[in-house]
């Protein structure tokens, strides 16, 4: 069994292929390059580098979000499209459980979480359960704060994973005092390998042409509408 | 020619999600486009990440569909042609990965294709294409006269310095609340309406074939502005056609000029505004009288559309070029001459 994992979620870049439960090849960078420029440049190397031709992948699995709306639609894309023309079964993982996978065999909460501007991020808390890892709460866009305080409230070890974590490192020391564990660099960063393991244990199946991003945001332009729609209906 | 060319023609460069097959660059096989206009109309015009996320639900599904109206395998096809830009950069990344992967799975060449190289191609679908070849492209993001020499050699003679037509069309219509797009409802009206405002024309210089709409839109603001604050009433269909009539003078006067400055076989004119019944109308009058040929294509191959993308990729195919995986999205691409 063959798999292809791409994350282009957000400014990290992975691909991988895994084949029959071992890493043949995997890419990660962090440059803040454009990823419809990198990544199917990267997705054709690797494919020459494990000398396998694109028919020859028997599952995919992509990053399906939160992060950048277009980092993940760029993934999303590239893996709907492969996994339509291929005819081969195509598994979103949550860009942030992905994250979190880092943190195998951590005892205690793991959050993973991403700069959402503003003072607010992606995150979600995650624990390996019974070697499982388990979501206690679903990813969301929230204030930074406001994730801080829910956590401060569990009262159990944190392990905060994600390269964006550094810009909040004060905060979370602030808050979470002893309870706090920042992931150290080699962690920091999605892997399609790791991807791809939490796409095999989900065990589910998208429907390849219905299959969008989980971007945890509605567009601004559709929230404000909503508003005025509400606004309108409350004056009548 | 020895063997048949199919080409596969993604665009999504601004709110329809489209796919298409051509064969030998002059017959559509396929052509299947997905409108978004329903769900912009909320928000009175595109918004781009709407845009993007509808093209993402719709991909997949667009490609598939114009294979099996087509009856062709992936294997079949001799190349992938997409709109490379310009256009709304989170739209056209959509159609140019899904156009990378699927090019990459299936083991075929990959085109970046000029959006308005597209709209100028889509009358090749109609009829052979005779140079020199003068072309009037208007639509909501462009006003432009482009000469073509020959078959991939664009020069671009003139176009607009502010807004595009179909940009001032929809904020007219806005002023006059007329819903979107603003182009056929103002159309309508003009047609029915039997007095018109007299609005001004934007002439520029005397040589110039350059365009610039904002000041006519300004006018339009102006005059309901004035009439309003003296207690007069704004009959919305003289004001239409007041317009209409402004913006399709100039238009026609221009293309004209430049089609008997330049000598041409053949006059086309493309793009959503191209078409408008009054344009239309008026610019067909004007070359019959100069005995010049005018062309343009049908309302479904004037909007957005795939089909041309393949035909104009199917030129590019036939001239050799080709693209790689990283084809990015131009937002900004300036229509340049791909032979000479």
């Amino acid at each position: 069994m063959i798999w292809l994992g791409i994350d282009t979620a957000n400014t990290p870049l992975s691909v991988a292929i895994v084949k029959d439960g071992a890493i043949l090849a995997e890419v990660n960078s962090s440059m803040a390059v454009n990823h419809s420029l990198r990544a199917m440049p990267v997705i054709e190397e690797l494919f020459e580098t494990v000398q396998l031709k694109p028919n020859d992948i028997d599952a995919i699995a992509v990053s399906e979000g939160p992060g950048s709306y277009t980092g993940v639609r760029i993934g999303v894309t590239i893996a709907k499209t492969l996994a339509w023309t291929l005819k081969k079964p195509l598994v979103g993982v949550s860009s942030l459980k992905t994250l979190a996978a880092n943190a195998v065999f951590f005892n205690g909460l793991i959050c993973p979480l991403v700069d959402a501007r503003r003072n607010n991020v992606y995150a979600g808390v995650y624990e390996f359960i019974d070697g499982e890892l388990i979501a206690i709460h679903e990813d969301q866009h929230l204030g930074i704060e406001d994730l801080l305080d829910s956590l401060k409230g569990q009262k159990r070890s944190v392990l905060f994973v994600g390269k964006d974590v550094g810009m909040f490192e004060e905060q979370i020391m602030d808050i979470m005092k002893e309870n706090a564990v920042i992931a150290p660099f080699p962690m920091q960063l999605p892997r399609a390998s790791s991807l791809i393991f939490m796409a095999q244990q989900s065990g589910h199946e998208e429907n390849t042409h219905a299959f969008t991003p989980e971007y945890r945001r509605i567009a601004e332009a559709e929230a404000n509408w909503l508003l005025q729609q509400r606004k309108e209906k409350g004056s009548d | 020619m020895d063997k048949d060319i199919y080409i596969l023609g993604i665009e999504t460069s601004c709110d329809e999600t489209a796919a298409s097959v051509i064969k030998n660059g002059n017959e559509i096989i396929s052509n299947i486009v997905a409108s978004q206009i329903q769900s912009q109309q909320r928000f009175g015009g595109v918004v781009p990440e709407i845009a993007s996320r509808h093209h993402v639900e719709q991909i997949t599904l667009v490609i598939e569909e114009a294979l099996s109206e087509a009856g062709l395998e992936p294997m079949e096809l001799d190349a992938v042609a997409v709109t490379e830009g310009p256009g709304l950069v989170g739209a056209l990344l959509i159609g140019i990965n899904a156009a990378k992967a699927f090019a990459f799975a299936n083991g075929l060449p990959i085109i970046g294709v000029h959006h308005i190289a597209g709209h100028i191609y889509a009358n090749q679908l109609m009829q052979p294409m005779e140079f020199p070849l003068l072309a009037l492209i208007v639509s909501g993001g462009h006003t432009e006269l482009v000469l073509m020499e020959n078959h991939g050699s664009f020069k671009l003679i003139g176009e607009t310095r502010d807004d595009a037509a179909g940009e001032a069309y929809d904020k007219v219509a806005r002023v006059l609340g007329l819903p979107y797009p603003g182009g056929p409802a103002i159309d309508r009206l003009a047609h029915e309406s039997d007095d018109a405002v007299e609005f001004p024309r934007a002439w520029l210089e005397l040589d110039s074939y350059d365009f610039s709409f904002s000041g006519l839109k300004s006018a339009v603001i102006n005059y309901k502005h004035n009439l309003e604050q003296k207690g007069g009433e704004v009959i919305p269909a003289h004001v239409a056609a007041g317009f209409q009539q402004s913006v399709v003078e100039v238009l026609t006067t221009k293309t004209l000029k430049a089609a008997k400055e330049y000598n041409v076989k053949q006059v086309i004119a493309a793009g959503g505004v191209a078409a408008n019944k009054g344009l239309r109308a008026s610019l067909e009058a004007a070359f019959e009288n100069e005995g010049i040929p005018f062309y343009v294509p049908p309302i479904s191959l004037c909007t957005d559309n795939a089909a041309m993308i393949a035909a104009a990729g199917t030129a590019m195919f036939v001239d050799g070029q080709r693209g790689n995986m990283g084809m990015n999205g131009r937002p900004g691409m300036s229509l340049t001459s791909w032979s000479k």
